[in-house]
């Protein structure tokens, strides 16, 4: 293989590892949030022992977080070093932004958050945890920003330099605010929100099922469900005001994601199928008008299809349709399970209805492949650009990195990847089955101090 | 903002030295920590040598990635060269700071002898290659890689692995060994602590002898960079800076002032890097053979709205990050208690 294809292959490769755990940390820190508010506000130490037991979790997805977040940062430059020199000038604001208001503030107040139990009061405590959670969303700020720039360019211009032509920044906010940065934003944290919210829903369905920490697990249900509720209805939203973004400043990108070959007024939604790819159609059942709707609230207009681009400038169809797809359906299925979760919470029947328990307890699949099937699609549907109409991807490379070295890294990475993807579930799992500390239901050294009344 | 006159390469200079500066003193002592790792022998000692940088060590390794940002966002020409010329160095790295990372989190999560002990490998394995590597790229881009006209490297792996290189290495394990050793010594007590007191003494040995054939090799095989100090006579205060707080560790350990042997640890590192910034200054990758095509604070930077920009979210966030720091080291002062959230 060429280093263009190991390169991706590896960029892939540790990308979607690494995106395994940000949104669980983002998701679960918002359920932090609204747990140790919760204890703030009735002082019912059962809210102690939740926000105890979901920060062990918490910790284990962030270490792995952050471990393989240094690799994705050194990435850039050991793998993509002619596209570093492009963007750096653009980029550069970001990631620099990112370190020192995201990962300073992450990493700091954890410390607090996981060793600070016993050593500050309450308020402080719940103060670390909610800097923590913003920390994490910070960060998905920056990152996400950054990604959009290289969808949507602007705010820049373009010199010329000894090392080639670069991208210099002409107005930051215009770069900050380009015109896909805050639907895809929203967007992804719809995504993360879901993916910590169905993991809590999930490990509480099981303990259910068991018949394991029923009051805990009843408790940490409705804040799973809540947060899920909400996040996955806002996805429709945010995916919808995306996939309007897309159409306008991305035309092939979402003709890629609907299979649509032929630009025309009327266009019809598929609802799923396959493309066929040398007679440029997709096979499948189609609602007529539904696309052109969707995109311009006005069936008659036109939408833009493949065929207005060079077979060059198309991103790959198929799987870019297939992913998508594969997307919004997960999307789907997530509000329908969070409808009914919730109404069936509302009614008080949930915690009898076993099927509806089981269906719970592989909901935390659901966020999971739909988060990496959406940026798969995201990133192959902006093929064969590393930056859309600037750059392509096979202009981006190191120019001095051989397919040998590369091969050798990707090897390296896998196997550890593999390992610390089998500690990881071995880990969680054991700390699933052990299940909340019952001794955390009587708080000791400060918190006891600060809980005062309440304790007897 | 506007900065008007302000010579904005320059600061940045500056700002990145200070960066790998804070990284230098904060990571130096877990990774130190993490080198002296496998020399305590009980599991009770192992705990207490972790738990002494569990709730600080992931705050400082940010530093670390700071630090990277930084470098791709000021100067992008040096961030792409050194990192893709210097391949397989920085996965090697990765994968030493991946290892050490997952280690502190996974060891004491379980019981078995073999578990730990794995992970106890693991830990003083990664601490000790990561702190090598870091030496390794500085006596790198000191002693001068091949670059060609564009600013590419030249060289292949092994080219980077001169004995002037490897010994700045070595240096760099040694000083972080010393560094790890006295705030060890400040967060035990008891017998484990006498025992960490006795091994300052070693890794000061260890650290002067590297320390001393370092300075020798840069003076007879490295002289551009003494020149700046050959010109400039009063820049050997600086050095005797750093000469003085390094023998002042020894005395203040002895008299049991662990807090001012650690401040004159820093001080130490404070006044290398320093010395370091000020012959580098204003190349940032030395070329070697070709001075010529040597990058510098003006080749390789980013442009003049950029570093602007990013030094007013450097004011502002900066102080910020410096006043919480603080107050976090601040909450988990004292001696190391193990408990059950500990690692």
């Amino acid at each position: 293989m060429d280093v263009l294809t190991l390169s991706r292959i590896q960029f892939a490769a540790t990308i979607s590892f690494h995106y395994i755990y940000p949104p669980l940390s983002i998701g679960l820190g918002v359920a932090l949030v609204i747990m140790e508010a919760l204890w703030l506000k009735t002082g019912n130490p059962i809210y102690h022992q939740m926000a105890r037991f979901w920060t062990k979790v918490f910790a284990l997805t962030f270490a792995i977080g952050v471990a393989t977040g240094i690799v994705m940062e050194f990435e850039f430059g050991t793998n993509w070093a002619t596209y570093s020199r492009f963007v750096g000038d653009v980029f550069g604001s970001a990631l620099a932004a990112e370190g020192i208001f995201a990962f300073f503030l992450e990493s700091g107040f954890l410390a607090v958050l996981l060793f600070g139990w016993d050593k500050v009061s309450r308020k402080m405590h719940f103060f670390s945890t909610c800097m923590v959670c913003l920390g994490a969303h910070f960060s998905a700020i920056w990152i996400v920003v950054a990604n959009s720039w290289m969808q949507t360019p602007a705010g820049y211009h373009i010199v010329e330099t000894a090392n080639g032509p670069r991208a210099e920044i002409t107005d930051f906010w215009a770069m900050v605010f380009n015109p896909s940065s805050m639907d895809r934003l929203f967007h992804t944290l719809c995504g993360c929100w879901q993916a910590g919210a169905f993991l809590v829903v999930s490990v509480s369905a099981w303990y259910l099922l068991k018949h394991k920490h029923v009051e805990f697990a009843k408790r940490s249900m409705r804040v799973g469900l809540g947060v899920g509720l909400v996040a996955a209805l806002l996805s429709l939203v945010s995916g919808h005001d995306s996939a309007i973004g897309v159409a306008k400043n991305q035309p092939a990108k979402l003709a890629a994601f609907e299979g649509l070959y032929e630009t025309t007024t009327n266009a019809p939604l598929v609802l799923f199928g396959w493309v066929d790819e040398k007679n440029e159609r997709v096979v499948g059942p189609e609602i007529p008008g539904l696309l052109s709707y969707l995109t311009h609230g006005d069936a008659s207009k036109s939408v833009t299809g493949l065929n207005e681009f060079q077979p060059e400038d198309r991103p790959p169809v198929q799987r870019v349709f297939q992913l998508y797809h594969l997307m919004v359906g997960i999307g789907f299925a997530m509000i329908g399970l969070a409808v009914f979760g919730t109404y069936f919470c509302w009614r008080g029947v949930l915690f009898e209805r076993r099927w509806m328990l089981w269906l719970l307890v592989l909901s935390v699949l659901g966020p999971q492949i739909a988060n990496q099937a959406g940026w798969f699609a995201a990133e192959m549907g902006r093929q064969p650009w590393i930056v859309y109409g600037l750059m392509r991807t096979s202009e981006g490379l190191s120019a001095v990195v051989t397919a040998n070295a590369v091969l050798g890294s990707l090897v390296l990475f896998t196997f550890i990847y593999l390992l610390l993807f089998a500690v990881f579930v071995y880990l969680l799992n054991d700390k699933i089955q052990h299940g909340p500390d019952e001794a955390d239901l009587t708080p000791t050294g400060r918190l006891a101090e600060a809980m005062g009344g309440h304790r007897a | 903002m506007n900065y008007g006159e302000l010579d904005l390469n320059t600061v940045w200079f500056l700002l990145i030295g200070v960066l790998f500066t804070g990284y230098a003193m904060l990571d130096g002592f877990d990774l130190g920590v993490g080198a002296l790792h496998l020399f305590t022998k009980k599991d009770e000692e192992r705990r207490i040598m972790l738990n002494a940088i569990g709730p600080v060590w992931d705050g400082n390794e940010v530093w670390l990635v700071t630090g990277g940002g930084a470098l791709f966002a000021a100067f992008p020409n040096v961030y792409a060269t050194v990192f893709s010329g210097f391949y397989f160095a920085f996965v090697l790295l990765l994968v030493a700071l991946i290892f050490r990372a997952v280690a502190i989190e996974f060891r004491s999560k379980q019981p078995m002898r073999w578990w730990r002990q794995m992970w106890d490998v693991g830990f003083a394995g990664g601490s000790i290659l990561s702190s090598f590597l870091i030496g390794v790229a500085m006596g790198n881009i000191a002693w001068g890689v091949p670059l060609d006209e564009k600013g590419e490297y030249a060289g292949t792996f092994w080219t980077l692995l001169g004995p002037y290189p490897i010994l700045l290495g070595v240096t760099t394990v040694s000083l972080f060994m010393m560094h790890g050793a006295i705030y060890a010594v400040m967060k035990t007590e008891g017998e484990l602590q006498q025992k960490l007191r006795g091994w300052i003494n070693h890794t000061i040995i260890f650290f002067i002898i590297c320390y001393a054939t370092m300075t020798m090799a840069t003076l007879i095989y490295v002289p551009h960079m003494a020149a700046r100090l050959r010109e400039n006579p009063w820049l050997f205060s600086i050095a005797l800076v750093n000469m003085l707080a390094i023998a002042n560790i020894p005395r203040e350990v002895s008299r049991q002032r662990d807090g001012r042997a650690f401040i004159s640890s820093c001080v130490a590192m404070i006044a290398m890097m320093t010395l370091f910034g000020l012959e580098m200054y204003p190349n940032l990758v030395l070329s070697n053979p070709e001075a010529a095509h040597s990058l510098t604070i003006h080749n390789a930077a980013s442009s003049q709205k950029t570093l602007g920009i990013m030094l007013t979210i450097a004011l502002i966030g900066v102080p910020i990050v410096l006043a919480y720091t603080v107050s976090i080291y601040w909450i988990f002062r004292g001696k190391v208690k193990l408990d059950k959230m500990s690692y």
